[in-house]
């Protein structure tokens, strides 16, 4: 099974008397480009919590690499190759450019405290070479120019981009961007779409890409995964998944006279 | 060589301690000595609150189970034997209480860190607090640690030179962890822990860490002072006491090793100065509290470093 | 039998105060969630404001019943305007900042009234001898202290009976003001949500303000009990109380006004029974052992309800 990244199986997430999400099923393999869409509420970003760790599912079983990880803490699914972004970007504010990638990096390659504090000779080799790294992708994102700043201080798209960086560090087999392109115009979430893509040709990461706007992961995603209520509603090739008629009404809504979908039945 | 590079602080720093030793007077050596342990109390307690970004209100409980356990240590070495320089046997005794202290004081950090550190800012603040009255409480009760009255009669040790590298210590280990990831993955916490954990911080860990090296250096805090005014009583060590560690780390800066060590200097010069106005001293200190909290709340440096706010930016990076 | 019962009477005394206090912590956390550090030590200017009305009415002369309601009265209205002026001045321009800092200018507040209060007396500028300075003062005896229950060889006296009336009398003030009257709604609504709750028009600024003034006129109204029973008074007074009563708000769900209560009354009666039975000296660690131990147990505490981070 090493060939699938992530494996969501029959994840369902209840808060109180609330689901959440229902029955949620996903495969992910290497390299592959899944978008994850629905409207506003459909229970997307519960998905990447769920997967992420930041919740435990009520039921079902998430895995990582092959490694079930439920109930597992998001800095040990990191470690196993998962990294996310947050919707609400949530950068080390405070921290400089460097920073927030340098920290990322400390995975692979950590010393130990003692030898910080004797500035041991591997020490200084494993900070030299995150350092380096950092700065390959913040080349690679055209974001090294500045690196000394303070992260908070950079432009809205920036701070995206940076995200993106900060994910990528911590060196992930699975990618996983909960809306990158909010807030941004026409013109930069293409150029963003663009960018995704060619991460996912360097770095050979699998991305899962949380986006509500169904046309802009139209054009990169290789499948698509349709949530409404909770509940997946349709999934598959995007030519297919647009035609889809539940999609349709799902986005569109519903008129008099249909039923309405009920996510309890569903 | 790099051995060399890595104790450079110390090797430039006691010969200086020396001299200062040598020249200064004894009204004034006793300024430094407080102003010492004062560094060492606010650059260790801003390990938690600065970098870590968590909010401890029990430093002093950690000084008092570092300074009951050096106190016992000295007491117990007692005068060196007819065979022994008494210089050896005494740096030696001292030495070994203030390492005593340091262990203590990390086991009790080690011990209020692991439950209360799942608790968050205002409620971590308080169980800080409740477990510093909880611990002086617990000596007053014990006998053999002299009680309410405490223990009088300790050795002398502590001298300028002791407290100097005391203070240089701290500061050097502060410094070097925030140069590291280690220091990043604390800093990641106060920045935002949800991000941290997602970006593989172990954050339960990190405050750990935090608190449990913050006490350690807190004990040793606690073991200089005592050994200076040679008695160690539970008054020293009341919230109150934290409080003023708390506030010299706010004056300075949370997260600025320098900031805090600059604010615990000028403190304590500052209150030297006004040595007959002692009823003013904690009017002064809450007063100032309240002021700055209102009108700079991230301290006098922030977050930053002295020389981060003076000096041009370092040269940004080719890209 | 009789001592258990002596300790009992003892617990439920001195657990009202603490509950009485707990009030104030409790509906300040709720509204503005910040640990109202200061609260203890308006509880002891509630003493000294009862002190020096108590002594400008010359009451140690001749006390009455009337004089009695003016102390109370009088000393309740100083620590409704003290807590207003706290919240106004000192925690308001911080609102929107982080919690931690609102802590530690609540920090400050609290030294700044208690080592305000023991700077020596301005005599030169005001004739009363204010501030009060470091040496305890004597409460003047509002009326004669006589045994209203006599059980075994446990008794009951006029002002232990009179402490418990008055609080629950206030408790039950509280509690219809908090669920019966629209002011209490508004309080509800902003301890729920306040930028809903501002956005529905209800004036957030003055339902906070209106909370402190009411939280610490209940921790004056404590205070003057406290005096009456036990006339010591230092600026030092406020300090523990204040501690315990958070711990009692904690105790009982912090936010939750019935929580408060009760949970003054269980602090109160485990101190005084772990002291009676067991080591007294061990008292003041008791309150924060309970602290620690339901913030590790059960941190929402125990009519608090578990909230549910958002990322």
């Amino acid at each position: 099974m090493s060939d699938v990244v992530l494996l969501a199986k029959n994840v369902t997430m209840r808060f109180g008397g609330l689901t959440a999400l229902n029955d949620f099923n996903l495969e992910l393999k290497p390299r592959e480009l899944v978008g994850l869409i629905g409207p506003n509420g459909a229970g997307k970003t519960t998905a990447f919590n769920a997967l992420s760790g930041v919740y435990a599912p009520t039921e079902g079983t998430v895995s990582v690499g092959g490694e079930v990880v439920n109930g597992r803490r998001p800095n040990e699914i990191s470690r196993l190759g998962l990294a996310r972004t947050f919707q609400n970007i949530r950068l080390f504010k405070k921290l400089s450019v460097l920073d927030n990638v340098r920290l990322a990096c400390h995975a692979k390659g950590k010393s130990e405290l003692w030898q910080a504090l004797l500035l041991t000779a591997e020490h200084e080799r494993r900070e030299a070479e995150m350092e380096k790294r950092a700065f390959e992708l913040l080349d690679f994102m055209e974001l090294s120019g500045r690196a000394d700043e303070e992260a908070a201080s950079l432009p809205y798209g920036m701070q995206r981009r940076l995200e993106i960086v900060r994910a990528l560090a911590t060196g992930p087999k699975v990618l996983c961007l909960d809306e990158p392109a909010a807030g941004m115009n026409a013109t930069e979430t293409a150029a963003l779409m663009k960018l995704i893509h060619a991460i996912r040709e360097k770095f050979g990461v699998a991305v899962l890409l949380i986006e509500h706007d169904m046309r802009l992961v139209m054009g990169i995603s290789e499948r698509l995964v349709v949530l409404d209520h909770g509940v997946t509603i349709a999934q598959g090739k995007p030519e297919a998944v647009r035609k889809d008629p539940k999609v349709i009404e799902a986005y569109l809504g519903v008129e008099e006279g249909h039923a309405p979908l009920d996510p309890e039945k569903a | 060589m790099r051995l060399v590079r890595a104790l450079l602080p110390f090797a430039v720093g006691l010969p200086a301690l020396w001299a200062i030793q040598a020249a200064a007077p004894p009204q004034l050596a006793i300024i430094l000595v407080t102003a010492g342990v004062n560094v060492i109390l606010a650059v260790s307690l801003n390990m938690v609150n600065g970098f870590t970004g968590q909010f401890s209100l029990g430093h002093a409980g950690f000084m008092a189970v570092g300074a009951y356990t050096a106190a016992k240590i000295t007491l117990a070495m007692g005068e060196a034997p007819a065979n022994w320089s008494p210089w050896l046997w005494n740096n030696g005794a001292f030495t070994l209480a203030l390492l005593g202290g340091m262990l203590t004081a990390a086991l009790a950090g080690l011990a209020v860190g692991i439950p209360s550190l799942r608790l968050r800012g205002d409620y971590l603040a308080i169980v800080t607090l409740g477990f510093n009255e909880i611990i002086r409480v617990f000596i007053e009760n014990m006998r053999w640690l002299g009680g309410a009255t405490g223990i009088s009669g300790l050795p002398p040790y502590t001298s300028v030179v002791w407290v100097g590298l005391g203070a240089l210590a701290t500061v050097v280990v502060a410094r070097r962890i925030v140069g590291s990831t280690h220091g990043r993955a604390l800093l990641s916490v106060r920045e935002d822990e949800v991000a941290a954990e997602a970006m593989g911080v172990d954050t339960v860990a990190c405050k750990v860490h935090a608190f449990v090296l913050s006490a350690a250096f807190a004990g040793l805090g606690g073991g200089l002072l005592v050994h200076y005014i040679l008695l160690v009583t539970p008054k020293s060590f009341t919230f109150v006491k934290s409080i003023e560690v708390v506030v010299m780390v706010v004056l300075g800066g949370m997260g600025s090793i320098s900031g805090a060590t600059l604010a615990a200097l000028v403190l304590t010069f500052a209150l030297e100065l006004m040595r007959g106005l002692d009823q003013y001293r904690m009017v002064m200190y809450s007063l100032l509290l309240v002021v700055l909290m209102l009108s700079r709340p991230t301290g006098i440096f922030g977050t930053k470093e002295i020389w981060e706010l003076l000096g041009p930016k370092r040269k940004k990076a080719a890209a | 039998m009789s001592e258990f019962l002596q300790h009992l009477v003892n617990g439920v005394s001195v657990g009202t105060i603490y509950a009485l206090i707990a009030l104030g912590y409790t509906m300040v956390y709720g509204v503005l969630k910040l640990i109202n550090f200061a609260h203890g030590d308006v509880y002891m200017v509630g003493a000294f404001a009862a002190f020096y009305i108590a002594n400008a009415l010359g009451v140690g002369d001749s006390p009455t019943l009337g004089k009695t309601l003016l102390v109370f009265t009088g000393s309740m209205a100083v620590c409704a305007g003290l807590g207003y002026a706290i919240e106004r001045l000192a925690y308001r321009p911080l609102r929107e900042r982080p919690r931690l800092t609102s802590l530690i200018t609540a920090i400050g507040v609290s030294f700044l009234l208690e080592y305000g209060f023991q700077l020596a007396p301005f005599e030169s500028i005001t004739s009363m001898e204010f501030p009060p300075g470091p040496t305890p003062r004597f409460f003047p005896e509002l009326f004669p202290r006589t045994v209203w229950l006599q059980i075994g060889e446990v008794a009951i006296s006029n002002i232990d009976v009179l402490s418990l009336l008055v609080a629950i009398a206030l408790m039950i003030g509280l509690e219809f003001i908090v669920y019966r009257t629209k002011f209490g709604t508004a309080m509800r609504a902003v301890s729920f949500d306040p930028q809903t709750a501002a956005l529905m028009g209800i004036p957030v600024d003055r339902v906070i303000s209106i909370t402190f003034a009411l939280g610490s006129a209940l921790a004056a109204a404590a205070a003057v009990l406290v005096a009456i029973s036990r006339p010591r008074i230092d600026p030092l007074m406020g300090m523990m109380p204040g501690l315990k009563a958070f711990v009692a708000a904690v105790f009982g769900g912090i936010g939750n006004v019935p929580g408060a209560m009760v949970g003054g009354i269980v602090l109160g009666l485990a101190e005084e029974f772990v002291a009676g039975y067991g080591v007294s000296s061990f008292r003041d660690a008791i309150a924060f052992a309970i602290l620690i131990a339901v913030l590790l147990i059960r941190p929402q505490g125990l009519f608090g309800r578990q909230s549910v981070e958002k990322v």
